[in-house]
């Protein structure tokens, strides 16, 4: 056990005073518990990541730790020319955007026609459901050419609107399916 | 953004009009204060004060939608006191340009009117052409045609009692602000403008935007360290969801999304790859079809061949003349002709416009898909206020999304800065990134239509999309790659000046590499050189080297287009390729190539007449635009009111509001335009803690205990005229609807004198809605209107008329 002159004078303190009301070992275990996790903080993997509010592009480090793969702590990029490290209060609060926030959504939601409620339900369910709804309004309502006759191919029944809070990689693939399902309601946070 | 966010330390005027950038770009606004460190001057020009005006030289409150008034008679003052940059304006912009005799303006239109279509026919907003198609020119700028007396005369007539009368600025701060950002006209000073939401929330968002670029141009301010127009935009990756064109009218790289009357291929090349017949204009969009036709690659792959015109008669084809905007959808969805909607993290019944209309057209919905990482007011609205669930038909569901730092992928932000983004964490529970989403309901429709078949089926079964791991996840790198670009075939190129033979499948390492003829794919040519041909992501990038001193970080991340910082860069140099200010060395010609940033494009300056050509590469005619037909609402911008305003009449023109703006006129439009019932200019904004609709940051207890509950800020003012105290209860009520929320009384907001008698504004944070928390209070924008810019439809939040009463 490698002890630091703070953490020695913290361990002499807390057993000279637990020592008049006899034998007490919580404060030494505390102190060992303390130790596991100073190694849990060296031990843990720091990924970068860039700020999902505004546009600055900040940079992030997430601290994860090694035993459970959970981010115990996200702050600030000192290297990244942008921010320097420094974030605002939203970027500062970043933390809570993890699964340590409550409202987190884990579970698909459903919500059946006329119903007061939602239901959990799976992704292939779920999957297979949309498809067909995507499948069925397409079909029904497909434009193959318009009232002058000339061949649009579109589908005016479907609309998708979303996000420019997702990754490039992201955009660029709902781009893509979008106009090959024949949508032209196609818009996102650009334009509001 | 012309420029980044670091350059913004190089400037030595700071014009912030249409931003609170210290509360909502904290981080943008440290690069100003950067600035105003080394000797800056820092301008606020907004209708309230804000903790930016706190930080800046002086504050300038403006009426809410009379941006065009305030810098129309900028561009008068830069003209009338020869404030302009003659060098840079002669050469560089079209000002010398004749424009055709038939062009004419008279009383707030411009030629080429339609009243019945409230649309312009621009057949007359061209230029004079000599024998072989050139536009003529008076480097002199004295000829009566010449786009520079146009502008002269247009302008003349926005004087300072005018102005003053209509923004409600005193005659005092407009020439304050006219003289102290006029003088960064000269060659070695940098003015640069920060603009947000507070600019493009406008019917005539887009002409807000072009006046200040004229103004740019004039004094010489584009394409230097320092200078550009800077929007501050207020989403993490807009810029990329822009970029990659999640948009009705573009493909990704803002390829223009073909119309029914384009039929085919060769049609739509001819009419979207501008010609130039000046053999000093680069022209670089006449490589239009190689961008396209490598898209078309990208999206169909194999199955795109010369022979079926690389597919494009699969593609959805728009009506002419007709858009498909946010508007507009809830628009056709309201009428209950949308049958399903995809919200993919988003929240548009808090963020649309007229939520009332908005959230009733969701209600029409038979089935309703979201993804999110928190439940929002738009997958929830069949419980919403006033909403009874047992009469809702819509089948909806709520898909649990990964969040950012779950998730690996880029990020691009406005200065178009990509950078890389590693995944740290595996998301909570069943949920899963929304690239993972989309592959697989993909894969899902891909299935039912390989089973079924069905209408154009062949548009869906074509679809490349093989982006899986092994895993059956997202392989990030294998779609940033497709992006990039490949090549299709083996293919004999030149590179150095010498030969070589590329294999098929290798990445192309530029988009100036990409060809037409189906031997390259490209799914987005912006971002082709974000690979290196040797695979290095260049988006991962991390080096901090800063050779210019000028904060470019060459080696930091990748910035479109081909890693160049600043773009229209060869205009901070004169003909010659010296720079106009040696102090800050954006570039320069060694007489054999250019050092520096990177580039726009390799050519001699235009002092060459053999090899050199003009700085703006991407205009057909190589120079800026001061006029041009580009806009829907004018070569020209024009001030016009907004559709509801406390004026019945416009003191420019008999034209009150914007005669191209699109009028929607349903039962939930009403629009009470200076009227007695609604006295109060209101405007909407946002904060440091929220962001949005809030539909992130209110589910976060830190955030939310700062920024609790929805508010109306009043004037000292008004709020006595009316009884209200810091903290009553009040009702804010338009022609579209009405909200409660606390009043909080301010000194922010003055009384305007407009037109001789006083106005009041008022504003509202639009960070709220009904869900969470419980009495937060709900959307602002159930008080604002249906109606956006003539161009690009962005909704006019930012000014609408309002009453409001205790409780």
């Amino acid at each position: 056990m490698e002890l630091t002159r703070r953490g020695f004078l913290k361990l002499t303190g807390a057993v000279g005073a637990s020592s008049a009301l006899g034998l007490n070992f919580k404060p030494v275990n505390a102190y060992a518990a303390d130790l596991g996790k100073m190694n849990r903080i060296k031990s843990a993997k720091q990924y970068t990541t860039i700020c999902a509010y505004c546009s600055c592009g900040c940079g992030l480090i997430c601290s994860v730790d090694s035993l459970t793969g959970k981010i115990f702590n996200i702050e600030g990029d000192p290297e990244n020319p942008i921010n320097e490290g420094a974030l605002c209060a939203k970027g500062a609060g970043f933390f809570d955007l993890t699964e340590a926030n409550k409202h987190r959504l884990t579970k698909v939601r459903y919500r059946a026609p006329y119903s007061d409620r939602w239901e959990e339900k799976d992704w292939d369910w779920a999957f297979s459901r949309i498809a067909r709804m995507v499948k069925d309004a397409r079909d029904k309502d497909f434009v193959t050419t318009n009232e002058k006759g000339l061949l649009v191919n579109r589908t005016e029944s479907i609309a998708h609107l979303g996000s420019s809070n997702i990754d490039n990689e992201e955009c660029w693939l709902i781009s893509q399916s979008v106009r090959a399902m024949g949508l032209v309601y196609i818009d996102h946070q650009a334009r509001v | 953004m012309t420029n980044h966010y670091i350059d913004l330390k190089n400037s030595d005027v700071i014009l912030i009009m249409g931003s609170n950038a210290a509360e909502h770009h904290p981080l943008a606004f440290k690069w100003i204060l950067r600035a105003k460190e080394n000797g800056a001057r820092i301008i606020h020009v907004d209708p309230r004060y804000t903790r930016t005006s706190a930080r800046c030289d002086y504050h300038v409150p403006i009426r809410s939608g009379t941006d065009i008034a305030f810098l129309g008679g900028m561009i008068n003052y830069i003209i009338n006191d020869q404030k302009y940059f003659r060098d840079y304006v002669v050469n560089y912009t079209n000002a010398s340009f004749l424009v055709s005799p038939d062009f004419s303006f008279k009383d707030g239109l411009f030629s080429g009117y339609d009243a019945e279509k409230r649309k312009y026919n621009k057949d007359t907003w061209t230029f004079q052409m000599d024998a072989n198609g050139v536009p003529l020119k008076d480097p002199s700028l004295q000829d009566p045609h010449s786009v520079f007396q146009h502008l002269k005369r247009h302008y003349a007539r926005y004087t300072l009692d005018k102005v003053s009368s209509i923004t409600g600025v005193s005659k005092e701060n407009l020439l304050k602000v006219y003289e102290e950002y006029s003088a960064t006209g000269a060659p070695d000073k940098a003015g640069t403008e920060c603009y947000a939401l507070g600019w493009t929330h406008h019917t005539s968002g887009s002409q807000n935007i072009r006046t200040m670029a004229i103004i740019q141009l004039l004094l010489g301010n584009m394409g230097i360290a320092g200078g550009g127009i800077n929007a501050l935009r207020g989403e993490p990756n807009v810029q990329g969801s822009t970029d990659h064109c999640i948009l009705y009218g573009n493909l990704p790289g803002y390829l223009k999304m073909p119309t029914a009357s384009l039929d085919t291929l060769g049609r739509y090349l001819d009419k979207y790859t501008p010609k130039s017949n000046d053999p000093q204009s680069a022209n670089y969009y006449q490589n239009y079809p190689s961008f396209f036709v490598s898209w078309l690659k990208s999206l169909y792959g194999d199955a795109a061949t010369p022979e079926n015109g690389f597919g494009y008669s699969w593609l959805p084809k728009m009506d002419d003349g007709k858009h498909y905007s946010q508007l507009h959808l809830f628009e056709k969805m309201y009428e209950g002709r949308i049958k399903g909607l995809f919200a993919v993290g988003t929240d548009p019944a808090v963020s649309s416009p007229n939520s009332n209309k908005t959230r009733k057209a969701l209600e029409k919905l038979d089935w309703l898909v979201c993804s999110n990482i928190f439940d929002n007011e738009t997958a929830s609205f069949w419980f919403g206020p006033g909403v009874d669930p047992k009469q809702v038909k819509t089948e909806v569901f709520l898909l649990p999304a990964a969040a950012t730092m779950e998730k690996e992928g880029s990020q691009s932000n406005s200065g178009r800065w990509v950078q890389w983004k590693y995944k740290a964490a595996t998301p909570p529970g069943d949920a899963i990134s929304c690239g993972d989403i989309q592959i697989r309901m993909m894969d899902a429709v891909k299935a039912l239509y390989a089973k079924e078949g069905g209408p154009n089926a062949e548009s869906i079964l074509n679809l490349k999309w093989d982006y899986k791991d092994r895993q059956g996840n997202m392989d990030v790198l294998k779609v940033a790659r497709q992006i990039n670009g490949h090549w299709e075939a083996d293919v004999e190129v030149v590179e150095n000046g010498a030969k070589k033979i590329v294999k098929k499948g290798g990445l192309v390492p530029t988009f100036g590499m990409l060809k037409s003829d189906g031997t390259t794919s490209c799914g987005n040519w912006i971002m082709s050189g974000s690979f290196g041909a040797d695979g290095e992501n260049k988006m991962t990038r991390r080096g901090k080297d800063d050779p210019t001193g000028l904060g470019l970080y060459p080696n930091w991340s990748f910035a479109w287009p081909v890693n160049r910082r600043v773009i229209y860069n060869r205009a901070s140099c004169d003909i010659n390729g010296k720079p106009y200010n040696p102090n800050r060395k954006l570039l320069e010609w060694t007489g054999e190539k250019w050092v520096g940033d990177v580039p726009d494009g390799p050519w001699p300056p235009m002092a060459d007449k053999e090899k050199g050509k003009y700085p703006f590469i991407m205009k057909a005619d190589g120079v800026g635009s001061i006029f041009g037909p580009g806009m829907v609402d004018g070569p020209f911008p024009e001030h016009y009111e907004p559709l509801e305003g406390p004026l019945d009449h416009n003191p420019l023109s008999g034209q009150l509001i914007n005669p191209a703006i699109e009028i929607f006129s349903g039962e939930s439009d009403q629009v009470h335009n200076a009227s007695e019932k609604f006295p109060y200019v209101c405007t909407t904004y946002s904060c440091t803690e929220h962001w949005c609709s809030g539909a992130l940051t209110r589910w976060q207890a830190w955030l939310l205990e700062m920024q609790p509950e929805a508010y109306v800020e009043i004037g000292e003012a008004l709020a006595q005229e009316l009884g209200i105290f810091n903290g009553s209860k009040v009702r804010v009520s338009s022609a579209r609807g009405k909200t409660t929320c606390v009043a909080m009384v301010t000194k922010r907001f003055t009384p305007f004198t407009v037109e001789g008698r006083t106005v009041h504004q008022v504003g509202m944070p639009f960070n709220y809605g009904w869900l969470y928390p419980e009495d937060g209070g709900d959307s602002a924008n159930i008080l604002t209107t249906t109606v956006g810019d003539a161009n690009t439809f962005c909704p006019e939040y930012k000014a609408f008329m309002v009453n409001i009463t205790r409780l």
